[in-house]
C-alpha cells in the first residue's frame, strides 16, 4: 500500500532510512539538531547529526574532505542561494578532484538545497541556480516533482559515489503525494513521463511539473492532449524519453521557473534541435521567467514568472504555429 | 579626543529617545501587520527591536554625510537616517511607493538619498560592501566614513574575516559593528561561536586582524555612544577600522514563520522558548529593554518629565498610525513594471 506523504517529509525520511542503512552517512547544516529533542540527533547522536554556524565554505568543504576519507555526508543548505557564497567548493572542487587524481578518489556528498521560492522572497532567495550547475561534469543535479520521487531521489543520491546537487522547491514542501512501501529508488539519468499524450510534448521540472499538469488538465477541456515530462534529474539528463515524446507529439513546449538562458529549458531545447529536428512540427516554445531578478511585489513577481495560463497559451500557439505550416 | 554621552545635548537625547521609540513602534506595526492585515507582507520580515539603543547610539555619532550599510534586518537604521517611514512601510507592503517600488521588500532595503546604500540578503556579505564604500570615500578623499553593521552569525562568514583583514590592511574609515543579539537566526551563540563558547567576548576576532576590538552594553544608548564614538573617531582619523561588539537581545523571533502560501504567516514565539524552552532568559532580556532604561534615566536627570515621555510616545504612536494607513492605502505596482532597472 503506497502511504500518502508530504514532499518535505519524504525527504527526511530517505535521509533518516539511509542513516540507518549506512553508519557513514551524517547530517548537517545552519539551524537544525538545536537540541537533543531534534528527531535525528536522538536517532543518530551528535557525531553524525551536528548544528554548524553560517560557514558554507567550510560546511562545503568539510563535506568534501570528510567524502575523500570514507563518510558520505549531507549538508542541509536550506536556501540553495547559500551555495552561491561556497561556490567554489560545489562546482570547481566537488566536482573536480575525482578528475584530477586520475580516478583515484571519490567525493559522495549530497548539498540539499532548497529553491525556488515564489512567494515574496525578493532577489536573493527565489532563484533558481541549476542551470550553473547541470554542465559541470562530475557533478550531479536531483530536482524532484513529487513526494515519491523526493524520496527515491535523495535515496539514490545518498548512495551515489559522485557529488550531488538535491534541489527541492520550497513551493512543493507540504504538498502530499503516495510513496512506494519499501526501499523506493529512483535511478538518476531517468525521466518520467507525468501525463501521456499525444498533441504536445511539455517538458518541465520541480514546481513547474505541477503547473504543467495544471495547464495539461485546462488544455483536456479543450480536446488537446498534452504529454508532460519531468526529467527529474538534470545531470545526467534523460535526453532519450524527451526525444521519444516529441516523436510521438511533434511539438515541445518547455517549461521552466528560470529566466531563459539561466535555465535547463535552454539546453534541452539544444538537444532536440541536435536530435531531435526531423520530428518536429512547429518550432520548439520556452515558457520561462523574464529576464529579471525576481521582484518582491506580487504583481510583479506573477508577472515575470511562468504560470498556469502562459504554459497554455504556448501550447495553443506550437499547435498554431504547426498549423499554419500545413 | 571624541565627543562623549556625558556632552550630549537635552534636544540630542530627546531626539536620541525619540528614534529609539519610532523603531519599536515601526517594528510592531509590522508585526501586527501580519496578524491584522494578512498577505499583505510576503516573504521574510526581520526586527530590530531590542536593537533600538544600540542602533540609536551608534548613529547619533554620525556626520551629516557618513554612510550607513545594515544586514537584511534593516527597517531601524533608515528611520534615524530620516528616510521617510511612510515609504519604508510601504516598502514592506509591496507597494509603489515603497522606497524600493516594491522590487526589494524588508530585506533589501535602500535609501541613498539618505545615505544607506543598500543591504544585502545574504548574510555577511554586506560587510564586504560598507567596506567599499569606506574605499570609496578613502580614494575620493570626502571625509565620510561608514558604519557596517551586522548580526553575530555573519562573523562566521568568509565575508567579515575577508573584509576585515583588507579593511586594515588599508586603513579603511569604517566602524564595523556586531550587533550580538545571542542568536544566530534560530541557533543560540553558544552552540556555533568559538569565543563564545571559550567564554570570551565576540570583539575578539579583532586581535586575529590588529584592529581594536570592543565590547559594549548594546542595551545602553550611552556606552554605545561613546565607544561607537571612538571607533569613528579613529576612522576619520585614517587610523583605519575598529570592531565593536555591541551585545544586546533580540526581543521577536529571528523572523516570520516560514510557511508556503497559502499558509498563513506571522511571528510566534522567540526562539528561546519555541526552540530552547529557555522562559526565564527571555524574560530576563524583556526586563533589560534598553528604552525602559533611558527613559528612566531621561526623567531621572530631568531632561524629561514624566508628561514630556507621554507626549513623545503618543506623537510617535500616532506617526505610525499615520504610516500604516498610507501604507494600506498606496497601490501595488503594475506586473510589468518588473521589466524596469534591470539594466543601469
Amino acid at each position: 500500500m503506497p502511504r500518502e506523504m508530504m514532499f518535505a517529509e519524504a525527504i527526511a525520511v530517505a535521509i533518516t532510512e539511509e542513516m540507518q542503512r549506512d553508519p557513514n552517512v551524517v547530517f548537517y547544516g545552519q539551524n537544525m539538531a538545536m537540541t537533543d529533542r531534534d528527531p535525528f540527533v536522538r536517532k543518530f547522536g551528535k557525531d553524525r547529526v551536528r548544528i554548524t554556524p553560517i560557514s558554507e565554505t567550510a560546511e562545503l568543504g568539510i563535506a568534501i574532505g570528510a567524502a575523500m576519507s570514507g563518510l558520505r555526508p549531507i549538508v542541509e543548505l536550506y536556501m540553495a542561494e547559500f551555495m552561491l557564497v561556497a561556490f567554489d567548493e560545489v562546482v570547481n572542487e566537488a566536482p573536480r578532484l575525482r578528475y584530477m587524481s586520475g580516478g583515484q578518489v571519490k567525493v559522495p556528498v549530497v548539498f540539499k538545497a532548497g529553491f525556488g521560492f515564489a512567494a515574496g522572497w525578493a532577489g536573493q532567495h527565489s532563484n533558481c541556480t541549476y542551470h550553473a550547475m547541470m554542465g559541470i561534469p562530475g557533478l550531479k543535479i536531483a530536482l524532484p516533482s513529487t513526494s515519491a520521487d523526493a524520496m527515491g531521489l535523495m535515496r539514490a543520491a545518498i548512495r551515489d559515489d559522485n557529488p550531488v546537487v538535491y534541489f527541492h522547491h520550497y513551493m512543493l514542501t507540504i504538498d502530499k503525494g503516495p510513496v512506494p512501501d519499501g526501499e523506493h529508488l529512483v535511478p538518476f539519468g531517468v525521466a518520467d513521463v507525468k501525463r501521456a499524450g499525444t498533441d504536445v510534448t511539455i517538458v518541465a521540472t520541480a514546481w513547474m511539473v505541477k503547473k504543467s499538469l495544471a495547464a495539461a488538465e485546462i488544455l483536456a477541456k479543450e480536446g488537446i492532449s498534452a504529454e508532460v515530462v519531468d526529467p527529474r534529474t538534470l545531470s545526467p539528463l534523460d535526453t532519450k524519453t524527451i526525444i521519444d515524446s516529441v516523436k510521438k507529439t511533434g511539438r515541445l513546449v518547455l517549461v521552466d521557473q528560470a529566466p531563459k538562458h539561466a535555465s535547463a529549458a535552454v539546453v534541452i531545447a539544444g538537444e532536440v534541435a541536435e536530435q531531435g529536428f526531423k520530428y518536429l512540427k512547429a518550432p520548439v516554445k520556452m515558457v520561462t521567467a523574464l529576464d529579471t531578478s525576481v521582484p518582491y511585489s506580487e504583481p510583479m513577481e506573477s508577472f515575470v514568472l511562468p504560470s498556469e495560463q502562459k504554459i497554455v497559451d504556448a501550447v495553443k500557439s506550437v499547435l498554431a504555429a504547426q498549423a499554419a505550416a500545413v | 579626543m571624541a565627543a562623549t554621552s556625558k556632552d550630549l545635548s537635552k534636544d540630542k537625547l530627546i531626539w536620541m529617545y525619540t528614534q529609539m521609540l519610532r523603531i519599536r513602534e515601526f517594528e510592531e506595526r509590522v508585526k501586527r501587520t501580519f496578524v491584522e492585515h494578512p498577505g499583505v507582507i510576503r516573504g521574510h520580515a526581520h526586527l530590530g527591536d531590542g536593537a533600538e539603543a544600540s542602533i540609536v547610539g551608534a548613529l547619533a555619532t554620525r556626520n551629516e554625510t557618513d554612510l550607513v550599510m545594515p544586514s537584511y534586518r534593516c527597517h531601524g537604521y533608515p528611520l534615524v537616517l530620516g528616510t521617510p517611514a511612510r515609504a519604508l512601510m510601504a516598502e514592506i507592503y509591496q507597494r509603489k511607493d515603497g522606497i524600493c517600488k516594491g522590487f526589494g521588500g524588508s530585506m533589501h532595503l535602500a535609501d541613498p538619498a539618505h545615505h544607506f546604500p543598500t543591504a544585502s540578503g545574504i548574510i555577511g556579505q554586506g560587510i564586504a560592501h560598507a567596506a567599499g564604500a569606506a574605499y570609496a570615500a578613502q580614494v575620493k578623499k570626502t571625509g565620510q566614513i561608514v558604519y557596517s553593521f551586522f548580526g553575530d552569525g555573519s562573523s562566521k562568514q568568509g565575508a567579515f574575516h575577508e573584509t576585515l583583514n583588507l579593511a586594515a590592511v588599508w586603513k579603511l574609515p569604517v566602524v564595523f559593528i556586531l550587533e550580538n543579539n545571542q542568536y544566530q537566526a534560530y541557533t543560540h551563540i553558544s552552540l556555533e561561536d568559538a569565543n563564545a563558547i571559550a567564554g570570551e567576548p565576540l570583539s575578539q576576532k579583532a586581535k586575529a586582524y590588529s584592529i581594536p576590538g570592543v565590547t559594549v552594553d548594546g542595551t545602553d544608548v550611552r556606552k554605545v555612544y561613546d565607544e561607537v564614538g571612538k571607533a569613528a573617531e579613529r576612522a576619520r582619523a585614517g587610523q583605519g577600522p575598529t570592531l565593536i561588539e555591541s551585545q544586546f537581545y533580540r526581543l521577536s523571533p529571528h523572523g516570520n514563520a516560514i510557511t508556503v502560501p497559502p499558509v498563513p504567516t506571522q511571528f510566534q514565539e522567540h526562539e528561546s522558548i519555541e526552540v530552547y524552552g529557555r522562559k526565564d532568559e527571555f524574560a530576563a532580556a524583556k526586563k533589560n529593554d534598553g528604552i525602559v532604561k533611558f527613559r528612566e534615566l531621561l526623567i531621572g536627570n530631568g531632561t524629561l518629565t514624566e508628561a514630556d515621555a507621554k507626549r513623545i510616545e503618543e506623537g510617535v504612536r500616532n506617526e505610525m498610525e499615520d504610516v500604516v494607513k498610507f501604507a494600506l492605502a498606496s497601490p501595488l505596482p503594475k506586473g510589468e513594471d518588473a521589466l524596469n532597472y534591470v539594466w543601469a
